[in-house]
């Protein structure tokens, strides 16, 4: 797989050999963490505790090694240039001229990390309007599309710095320019593109069974209208199995608006399958992907995508609208081409494990 | 049992009896630690076990130490795992532990789960090995399904109790309370809350007549409103209830016979349930409100005029779960009647809302922690808070020992100010002494962290999100609060630096989570090598960890301390970062 987009415009500031040593002499040197710093807490402890003090950046050689992110080809000023040219400090807020009083954060204040906020909104400073028509993405999804910055044109100035959390969830190309465009005010509509706010995953942290509990209530409230719910539910986590896998995974669907990002997010999940698995008692397992199997399963067969809809019965996936599919599904099976024929072949979505999960996708109703 | 002439006066017998009155793990362990007689007479009538981290230890070397144990209680996966944070296949697989205890521990009676994998095998092996087995506990498991509940009702003769709190239960058959034998009637507490299916109500009913001993039953949402008082009469003895779906067709004949019901149960302390209530069938539970202690009506869509009535009857209330339409003027009118009141959670009706929808705000919180002297856990729901607030509660409440603030927009700052919530939350952990578990949201610096580190000296668990600007932060934490035992983190941009230098402190907490954080997998690898006795794991869905330069961050890292070294049921996605794993990754 090639490397992440991300990598290009990360500037990691790390002077790696350098830190890391300073690191390991500390830790085989000191028996307690507490020794380690003890003689610089006193002295950190005296000074007031305040980012800009340089005092306790060169203790523990912040300064030097800050990891910076940004755009290419920008630079901080104040920065040293690091190895790939690039520094931006994180948070768009320069360790030096911060203070605890500096907080132009405001324009901050509505960067979610992993969330697709507008980007523009870190730009403009603006405040609220939260309602981005965001398609969230499965973490599986990680290193598919980068993280994408589309400057709106203008000076960025110091404050407006670009952030970038280095593992948050990225955003595809088409979800950049609809945050650049699209600011959707608050609103009571449920039809037009989703307006709940970007999701983040785990946030709020909300057990799933509180949160499908409370799904179903608004769906009982709402009267059905719409499948899903006014304001959304948030997620909807449906296993997923595949015929010959130790375990199950779990899919958040609402991360997917059609089938073209549902089959991407499950080539994501189950290519991580490697060999020598365990068992679904964690045992080591003699039932596992073993290595002749995998080969097999990379060299033969087809596998089809089944799910199990409402009144339990067990269709093809790629029949029906999505937005359909979507409200009745309860859960995914990827089932070995042989045992789906029965259930009809001539719409079928489905992918095989060859040249690492090639898709082959016919559908009759490709969704808006 | 093998028995030591030790060289002490005090005999064997005397020592042993003595030691029986010591419950608390703690103060076993310590008894342990004074000499080695009385380690060994110790480890023979250790009957309690209790580890936090399934794979801190592994079942064998426990099974050694403390030859008959009857009672064991084992957490899995980290906690983060309820808000799907974690991967399924990861691990926390009970069956290796069941395995062993069957031939080591045939007089098992109790086993209590948290965060594991059951599946029917081990329930099953369960069900047959421990012949006086009585007490089963699932807390948030997975894996089962409704058969290996069957082989546990058909074969354990002697079952206390059953409590599937939370758990996922893989719903093939609503029969399986039939297998509950006839002769069986020592049931103590049923929980079956968490069913999807319908059980089949004869069967229920039936157990429920046959067990006198029956205080707790928590019935799932598919046990109608209309069959809840023939079960009541059956039991009028239960101390807790949990109801089904309370909602029926309005018939006023129906709501007498349930109040009439309810008013059987006299020692009724504590209520749940409630799903898709009906307002109107509400004043049926008047008759048992005040002596009630515990209220959960976190399912209940029911708002603040209801909720209101409902709570002032209910004076001698000492925990309450509730949804935000309790509103700011519920929690007043909580704040005045309910002056025992101890633990509050208030949880989101419409977490993914844009707007807000109901008038839920800082000053509810404030007002309860005004008019509740008691007060002391906290779990609370909202949308916007303030510095003032916050120092406003941390004055009222120096008792408080949990506090849960969920702001829930990430990086929220105080909505008066705009500032961020350090000094709000510094003065929480400056004032309240006896904090032993905090979670931060909104807006925070690294102060936040400065202050937590100087005061939260009996900090034990601290959950951070969205929160910090440097390495500072996390440092402050690891290397302040003494007392710190559980450290989970996301979304914040700590990374190599703090964790690398304060690597000692790790083995003296029991975990660490850190997920999209900055913490480079090159410094994992230094950590797992140079520290043997932690077990540091990454957990990154995206490929094989050599795909990418060792100075990216990893997606997610657990630390936790382990003598058992590496676990052996890590899925593809997991990589322990210790010397031989090392060399594999190379």
């Amino acid at each position: 797989m090639s490397a992440p987009l991300e990598h290009d415009y990360i500037g990691l500031g790390l002077a790696e050999a350098s830190s890391m040593e300073i690191a390991s002499e500390k830790l085989s040197s000191t028996s307690s963490s507490s020794s380690t710093l003890s003689t610089e807490q006193n002295s950190s402890s005296n000074n007031n505790n305040n980012n800009s003090n340089n005092g306790n950046k060169a203790l523990l050689d912040f300064k030097e090694t800050e990891l910076r992110l940004g755009l290419p080809g920008s630079k901080s000023p104040e920065r040293k240039p690091t190895n790939n040219g690039v520094s931006v400090p994180l948070f768009g807020k320069d360790i030096e001229n911060s203070s605890s009083k500096g907080y132009s954060l405001s324009p901050l204040k509505n960067i979610v990390s992993g969330a697709k906020r507008g980007f523009s909104d870190a730009i403009d400073g603006s405040s609220g309007n939260w309602g981005l028509s965001m398609n969230g993405k499965s973490e599986a999804d990680l290193c598919k599309g980068a993280v994408l910055y589309s400057p709106r044109g203008g000076g960025l100035d110091e404050k407006n710095k670009i952030i970038k959390e280095t593992s948050v969830l990225p955003q595809s190309p088409k979800a950049a320019q609809e945050k650049k465009k699209n600011q959707l005010p608050a609103s009571n509509e449920p039809n037009s593109a989703p307006a709940a706010k970007a999701q983040v995953v785990g946030w709020p942290p909300i057990r799933s069974f509180r949160k499908n509990t409370m799904a179903s209530n608004l769906a009982k409230n709402n009267d059905d209208d719409g499948a899903e719910g006014k304001s959304g539910s948030g997620c909807l986590y449906v296993k997923v199995s595949m015929d010959g896998a130790p375990y199950l995974r779990k899919l958040d669907l609402k991360t997917c608006s059609n089938y073209m990002e549902l089959s991407s997010s499950l080539e994501k999940m189950f290519s991580c399958f490697t060999i020598g698995q365990c068992d679904s008692n964690g045992l080591p397992g003699r039932d596992g992907l073993s290595e002749s199997r995998l080969k097999d399963l990379l060299h033969s067969s087809e596998y089809v995508l089944t799910y199990e809809d409402k009144d339990n019965d067990w269709m093809l996936v790629g029949d029906v609208p999505w937005g359909m599919f979507a409200g009745s599904c309860r859960r995914l099976r990827i089932m070995k081409g042989s045992e789906a024929i029965g259930l009809g072949m001539y719409h079928f979505f489905s992918f095989s494990l060859e040249r690492f999960w090639r898709k082959t996708l016919l559908w009759s109703n490709k969704d808006k | 049992m093998l028995k030591r002439m030790s060289y002490s006066s005090f005999p064997e017998d005397v020592l042993e009896h003595v030691f029986s009155f010591v419950q608390s793990d703690k103060d076993r362990n310590a008894i342990s630690l004074v000499c080695k007689s009385w380690f060994e007479i110790e480890r023979w009538c250790r009957r309690r076990i209790f580890v936090g981290n399934c794979y801190a230890v592994s079942p064998r070397m426990v099974i050694r130490r403390f030859p008959d144990v009857r009672s064991v209680e084992l957490k899995g996966k980290p906690h983060f795992a309820d808000f799907n944070l974690v991967p399924e296949g990861w691990g926390g697989h009970v069956y290796p532990w069941i395995y062993a205890m069957a031939t080591g521990y045939p007089c098992l009676e109790e086993i209590r789960l948290k965060r594991m994998v059951v599946t029917d095998e081990t329930l099953e092996l369960i069900a047959k090995s421990f012949k006086n087995f009585k007490v089963l506990v699932l807390s948030s498991c997975e894996g089962f399904s409704t058969h290996g509940l069957a082989a546990i009702a058909a074969n354990c003769r002697n079952l206390r109790e059953l409590d599937l709190r939370e758990s996922e239960v893989e719903d093939l058959s609503g029969n399986w309370l039939s297998h509950f034998p006839d002769t069986c009637t020592s049931l103590v507490a049923l929980n079956i809350a968490c069913v999807g299916s319908e059980v089949s109500f004869s069967a229920l009913e039936r157990l429920v007549g046959r067990s006198p001993c029956l205080r707790t039953l928590r019935l799932n949402r598919a046990v109608p409103l209309d069959k809840l008082a023939n079960l009541l009469r059956r039991a009028p003895q239960l101390t807790e209830l949990g109801t089904g779906a309370y909602s029926s067709d309005l018939r006023p004949e129906a709501l007498s016979n349930l109040a009439g019901a309810f008013s059987g149960c006299k020692e009724l302390k504590g209520m749940s349930g409630f799903w898709d209530v009906v307002p109107a069938y509400l004043p049926a539970i008047y008759p048992v409100c005040s002596g009630l202690t515990s209220l959960n009506l976190s399912y209940a869509s029911i708002q603040s005029p209801d909720l209101i009535k409902l709570v002032s009857q209910c004076q001698n209330l000492q925990r309450l779960w509730v949804l935000d339409y309790i509103e700011d003027s519920g929690l007043e009118a909580l704040a005045a009647s309910c002056k025992d009141l101890q633990e509050l959670r208030v949880f989101p009706s419409e977490p993914f809302g844009v707007e807000p929808n109901v008038s839920l705000t800082e000053q509810g919180l404030v007002c309860v922690s005004e008019g509740c002297p008691k007060l002391e856990s906290v779990l609370y729901f909202c949308r916007r808070f303030s510095n003032d607030a916050l120092v406003t509660i941390a004055r009222n409440r120096p008792n408080m020992t949990r506090f849960r603030l969920c702001i829930i927009e990430p990086r929220t700052p105080d909505y008066l100010t705009h500032q961020p919530l350090d000094t709000g939350f510094g003065a929480i952990v400056e004032n309240c002494k006896y904090l032993r578990r905090l979670s931060l949201s909104g807006l925070l610096t690294d102060l936040v962290f400065e202050y937590i580190g100087t005061y939260a000296k009996k900090l034990e668990m601290l959950s951070v999100a969205f929160a910090g600007e440097s390495d500072l932060g996390l440092h402050h934490v690891l290397s302040g609060c003494e007392g710190l035992r559980k450290l989970e983190i996301r979304d914040c941009p700590f990374g190599d630096k703090a964790l690398l230098a304060n690597a000692a402190k790790l083995e003296t907490m029991r975990s660490l989570w850190m997920s999209s954080c900055l913490v480079s997998l090159e410094a994992c690898k230094l950590l797992g090598q140079k520290m043997p006795r932690l077990n540091v794991e990454v957990i990154d869905e995206r490929g094989p960890l050599d795909s990418r330069p060792k100075s990216f961050p990893v997606e997610k890292l657990y630390i936790y301390r382990s003598v058992a070294g590496p676990r052996f049921d890590m899925p593809g996605f997991v990589w322990n970062m210790d010397e031989d794993s090392a060399l594999r990754l190379s």
